[in-house]
């Protein structure tokens, strides 16, 4: 352990905030501002059209509160993702940053820890943010939903660990496409626009296996008040997910940079 | 083992595989407290790879080694603490600026900010950059950026500083001042270790050295001593035109203590060049160019392999 882990990734999260002063602040602000579009085009106009769903416990939901926190899920997934993904790509193949921090008296698990605690920083002030709007068009029925900012940050960890894994397997930007290939579709149907008994059940069984439909039944179950031992499941999903990931991630940054 | 206190890097038997190449083939050396140690040899000799296992970024293949008396393969990232490493290629942080490359580095070595400050400070000024202090790194010309690698090497204070060609790719000027900021190291005590393909720089900077080739040590010692022992004490450089070369070699046999016939030039090794030039000319030969200089490592990589340093 200690060959991998000097207890410093805060010093990595640090090197990210100096970095964020440089960074495109557009990019960064369009992380809150997504999710929104989506629920106010969506939720408030289609919404209209659609009237109220039937919610987890049976009882009638506007279709704003329906589809908000699975708004919230796909932000937190995507702000992982762009952060573990395109980021960390960068990093690896063409800036020599990890190289340079392997040379110090930091491990690979600190690099990986502190590149995926970066990422949930700038996800909770997303989640934060999202949350504060959600509540102020009432949106948010449940005081469990209060738990919703903590599981959107659990689901962007699950995302972290296992994005940023996979991207030190990618060695072109054209692998790296292959992931937005694959989560734009898990957006659309992960139960995200409408309930998942809309499909068959042979399809509901391959959407369960999916992340997505973990995270956003997960808060979904939160703001609308469905407090149930679902929610266990959703949340060791996740567990596995940022195990399997830092494991994976620590093992590859071994592997790449300390041959 | 117990080793003596003032041997800061041991290795025996070190070497290195990466795959079927064997990059580093079975080398011993010793690197003493408070020396300027070299690895010299051509692009592919291994320096690099050497270069890594010491700073325990790699993990040798076979063989022991000891730095500040610990393995690396178990405490790695103590004896990166007490490392500081320029690598062959700078990998500076690009995103954040010049000043705030020391600090975060020093950070990552979990130093107080406290100290780091005023630390940062000084060893900016130290490598000559406190105008840039607060530039974005991809605004420093080459030479600046090998500098500011340098003084980020030095933010933990390290005992061994490691240099991986510190000054390829640079320009006299440039390499000059850096030479000078290395000197000044060596005089306050820091070790330290530096591979490179120049004869001149190994010359004026290492104390001891090992010469390099395809993973092997061929020779080690001062620099003084390697030319003594491997080279005569002057060479005489006769160009005759490329073609003439291998066909006036045969006329020069009997001059020195041995002939080195290279596509363009032919090289004499004796302990009286001048007299040498002077009797060759005497005999009616008339190099185009003729020129008498004291050896150098260069010679004695050429002698020891046959090849020349820099291809
Ligand atoms: N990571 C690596 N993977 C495979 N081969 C390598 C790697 N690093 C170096 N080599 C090979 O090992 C040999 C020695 O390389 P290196 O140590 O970089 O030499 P030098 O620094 O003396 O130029 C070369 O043949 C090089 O191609
Ligand atoms: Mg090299």
């Amino acid at each position: 352990m200690r060959q991998i882990y000097a207890g410093r990734p805060h010093t990595v999260v640090l090197r990210a905030l100096y970095a964020l002063k440089t960074s495109a602040w557009f990019i960064v602000v369009s992380g809150f501002f997504e999710p929104v579009f989506y629920l106010l085009a969506f939720g408030l106009g289609l919404g209209t059209l659609v009237g109220s769903v039937t919610g987890p416990l049976g009882q009638p939901v506007s279709y704003a509160a329906f589809i908000a926190p699975a708004l919230l899920a796909t932000s937190a997934m995507n702000g992982a993702i762009y952060d573990s993904t395109w980021n960390v790509f960068f990093k690896m193949r063409f800036a020599r940053l990890y190289e340079g921090m392997i040379a110090t008296s930091l491990g690979t698990l600190d690099i990986a820890l502190g590149e995926i605690m970066y990422a949930l920083l700038r996800g909770l002030v997303y989640a934060l943010a999202f949350m504060a709007v959600m509540l102020s068009l009432g949106l948010v029925p449940s005081v469990w939903g209060i738990l919703a900012v903590p599981a959107a940050l659990l689901i962007a960890f699950g995302f972290s660990a296992c994005g940023m894994a996979l991207t030190s397997y990618m060695t072109t930007f054209q692998q790296m496409d292959w992931i937005n290939f694959f989560m734009l579709p898990m957006f659309l149907f992960s139960a995200t626009f409408y309930p998942i008994t809309v499909y068959p059940e042979y399809i509901r069984w391959i959407i369960k296996l999916f992340p997505l439909w973990h995270g956003i039944e997960l808060i979904r179950g939160l703001t609308l008040g469905q407090f149930d031992v679902s929610i266990l499941w959703h949340v060791l999903y996740f567990v596995v997910m940022i195990a399997v990931g830092l494991i994976a991630t620590t093992r590859r940054l071994t592997n790449l940079f300390m041959k | 083992m117990e080793k003596p206190i003032d041997i800061v890097i041991h290795a025996r038997g070190l070497t290195k595989d990466f795959g079927q190449l064997r990059a580093v083939d079975s080398v011993d050396f010793e690197v003493r407290k408070g020396e300027a140690f070299g690895l010299l040899g051509p692009n592919g000799a291994g320096k690099s790879t050497t270069m890594r296992m010491i700073a325990s970024v790699s993990k040798r293949t076979g063989g022991e080694l000891s730095i500040l008396g610990l393995d690396p393969n178990e405490y790695g990232p103590d004896i990166r603490g007490h490392l500081g490493v320029v690598p062959q290629q700078d990998n500076l942080d690009l995103e954040i600026k010049v000043r705030e490359n020391l600090i975060v580095y020093g950070r990552y070595f979990g130093l107080p900010m406290k100290f780091l400050r005023p630390k940062a400070d000084e060893l900016i000024e130290f490598v000559q950059l406190t105008e840039k202090a607060k530039a974005k790194v991809d605004t420093l010309s080459g030479g600046m950026k090998r500098r500011l690698t340098i003084a980020r090497a030095l933010i933990n204070e390290p005992d061994i500083l490691l240099l991986d060609e510190p000054t390829t790719g640079l320009d006299p000027q440039a390499r000059h001042v850096l030479w000078d900021r290395l000197f000044r190291l060596k005089e306050s005590g820091v070790t330290l270790v530096i591979t490179t393909h120049y004869m001149d720089e190994a010359e004026q900077l290492c104390d001891r050295l090992i010469v390099m080739d395809k993973g092997r040590i061929m020779a080690a010692g001062t620099p003084a001593s390697l030319i003594q022992e491997f080279s005569s004490r002057e060479v005489v450089e006769l160009r005759f035109g490329s073609d003439k070369n291998a066909r006036l070699a045969e006329q020069l046999r009997g001059f020195g203590e041995r002939i080195e016939v290279l596509p363009d030039r032919i090289l004499i090794y004796t302990d009286t060049g001048e007299e040498d030039l002077a009797r060759i000319v005497e005999r009616g030969l008339r190099p185009v160019t003729s020129l008498v200089r004291r050896s150098s490592l260069e010679d004695v990589f050429l002698r020891l392999t046959g090849r020349s340093l820099i291809e």
